[in-house]
């Protein structure tokens, strides 16, 4: 027996595989959510397991989990990354997941959430943000970390990602450490992440998913902002596709 | 002579049909007030034998035009209302003999300013607050003045038996619409909240209002029967769902279709095109004026501070409809609704148990699948 969670998310694809034919992938959304979908459906098959039989069963999510039509059910991310977070913490914790193009912040209580916010209509508390900061400074994600955690913070005061970028330019303009302007980056969204972990009360546990859990820099960052201790999840990055194969066995 | 806009043979075919029927009504000598907002007591309107409409303001469409002279970060409802105005896009405000505004926030008080210089514009002072005895003083002095001005530019004299009468069938009507949006009560649901608010805000374009009372209890007659002989005793799994918050009719497509297709009912209004002004009647034992300050001052709009009553009512709206959970819907830069959810918030989640999400949007389509997201995970969250 398998089961498969499919997270489409806006900058990548993530696939947890449980059972018989235990994996993950990972892959980038391109700009097709159903050719993704296509393309996935091809990998699993390669891989072996058993699609459209009675031993595997799929639950899909993300912003392209309409795309993906050989899921049986789709599930918002919300609830998948609830699901998929929230076990080593026993089920009660607030989900802090920075994604590429949104920021959640969920409530998970006894396995269940009970709320969640999300940013508004905004790159700036995204990991978009830091995409494109680190694209104007001419480094990959994980650089732009490594430089960030060797610089002061010039403090990034735009809400807008565009003009944030020209704020980023003028300080290139003016000669500053690519390290400060990089230590700013990061403290702009993660002050703007805190802001929205402050419109919800917080729960003692903290865990931090999404494609920023990667950086232990950045959790610390975020930790600083809201007093209290944020802990990435491991494996993180797949939260929602791990919740999504979850919930495949639950029904 | 009444005479079409100049671009007409341009307009689509539903919006040459409004301009045709008002332009019938205006040839038959029928007087015409354009409003925007339930704190105008159409009762004068009414009692000066004009008809009060209610004004274009909840499409995207004519927002680019607005934003030339307002600011893009104001309330979508605002830029629309003074967009259709500047286009000669609203049937309604074209063929108004003059229009009627409210200062129920600081947006609409400064473009009144501007609707002004294209149509007279009579605007309304409504105080901030209930509290002191001055507030309902002053609201009753701006009724008595909005008379005045009906009674100049018509030149005719409002009679208070005339008042009277108009209080009557307004409040014949308020029972009407609320018989109609109690079907919301029925469990499980006797109707869509979709048909429930389009059925209402529809019915406000049926300019007789004997006709459209007899039209929506016939509805409501119709609908009863239906879920009396098909669904009564049957049991559903669909989430039953409270809407409260800003004016919901330019987003009901995003919000209010989107999430009855995916699963759940709303069956309740907390809103100005619901519930809210509808519970509470002219009391038709005092003194006119008195009687007529007295209900609107009670409208539970977030611009009155404070505004507690807002709250008791949807407490007693979750209990009696049964709702599982309340969904406000905040208008961008509705800063009066936008703060005060923060007290709904609380107050639905901590007195009252309930699942709440709180979704701020304008007109566009841009945000549609984030929102449908929001609504997925509040319905799994709901079970």
């Amino acid at each position: 027996m398998d089961y498969i969670g499919i997270d489409i998310g806006s900058t990548a694809a993530k696939i947890v595989v449980r059972g018989d034919h235990a994996q993950q992938m990972l892959l980038p959304t391109g700009w097709s959510s159903r050719e993704t979908a296509r393309l996935i459906e091809e990998r699993l098959r390669d891989a072996g397991v058993p699609l459209g039989t009675a031993n595997a069963r799929t639950v899909a999510t993300g912003y392209g989990r309409n795309a993906v039509a050989f899921a049986d059910r789709q599930v918002t991310e919300i609830t998948c990354h609830a699901h998929g977070s929230a076990q080593d913490s026993g089920g009660t914790c607030t989900v802090i997941d920075v994604g590429g193009q949104d920021t959640k912040v969920i409530r998970v209580e006894d396995g269940v959430v009970s709320d969640f916010l999300m940013n508004d209509k905004c790159a700036a508390g995204t990991g978009k943000f830091i995409e494109i900061m680190a694209n104007r400074l001419n480094v990959t994600i994980e650089e732009l970390f490594a430089f960030a955690q060797r610089g002061n913070v010039l403090p990034i005061s735009a809400l807008c990602t565009v003009f944030a970028e020209s704020e980023v330019i003028s300080y290139i303009g003016e000669g500053h450490p690519r390290e400060d302007i990089a230590a700013g980056v990061v403290d702009s969204v993660a002050g703007k992440v805190a802001t929205l972990c402050f419109r919800q009360r917080l729960l003692p546990q903290i865990v931090l998913t999404g494609g920023l859990c990667h950086s232990p820099y950045f959790a610390e960052r975020l930790s600083e902002k809201l007093g209290a201790a944020v802990h990435p999840l491991e494996n993180g990055h797949f939260a929602g596709a791990y919740g999504a194969s979850l919930l495949a066995e639950k029904r | 002579m009444i005479q079409l806009p100049k671009n007409f043979e341009t307009y689509p075919e539903a919006r040459k049909a409004g301009f045709l029927r008002m332009k019938e009504l205006k040839d038959r000598g029928q007087r015409v007030v354009g409003m925007f907002c339930s704190f105008v007591p159409t009762e004068l309107i009414y009692a000066a034998d004009a008809i009060p409409i209610g004004l274009c303001a909840f499409t995207d469409e004519p927002i680019p035009a607005a934003e030339a002279h307002l600011p893009r970060n104001l309330c979508p409802l605002i830029k629309a209302s003074y967009g259709f105005a500047l286009t000669d896009t609203c049937p309604y405000f074209y063929f108004s003999d003059f229009i009627v505004g409210e200062t129920t926030c600081d947006g609409k008080r400064k473009m009144f300013e501007l609707l002004d210089e294209i149509k007279h514009t009579h605007v309304m002072q409504l105080p901030p607050s209930r509290t002191g005895a001055l507030a309902l003083e002053s609201w009753k002095a701006e009724i008595i003045r909005f008379k005045e001005a009906l009674e100049q530019f018509y030149q005719i004299e409002i009679t208070d038996d005339k008042i009277r009468e108009a209080i009557r069938r307004k409040n014949h009507e308020r029972d009407v619409m609320l018989r109609f949006l109690e079907l919301g009560k029925c469990k499980p649901a006797a109707l869509s909240g979709y048909e429930l608010g389009t059925r209402l805000d529809a019915a406000a374009f049926s300019f007789d209002l004997e006709a459209r009372c007899a039209e929506v209890e016939a509805r409501t007659a119709e609908i009863l029967a239906d879920w009396n002989a098909n669904k009564k005793g049957t049991v559903s799994n669909r989430p039953r769902l409270l809407v409260t918050g800003c004016p919901n009719t330019g987003v009901r497509d995003k919000i209010i279709k989107a999430v009855e297709d995916m699963g759940a009912d709303v069956v309740c209004f907390d809103a100005c095109n619901g519930l809210r002004d509808k519970l509470r009647k002219v009391d038709e034992n005092l003194p006119v004026m008195d009687a007529l300050a007295q209900k609107y001052l009670d409208i539970t709009c977030s611009v009155m501070s404070p505004n507690p009553q807002r709250l008791t009512d949807i407490g007693d709206m979750i209990d009696q409809y049964q709702a599982d959970g309340v969904i406000e819907i905040i208008l961008q830069a509705c800063h009066t609704y936008n703060i005060e959810s923060y007290e709904v918030k609380r107050y639905v989640t901590e007195q009252k148990g309930k699942a709440y999400l709180c979704i701020e949007t304008d007109y566009s389509k841009a945000d549609s699948g984030q929102i449908a997201t929001r609504l997925g995970a509040f319905l799994e969250m709901l079970g």
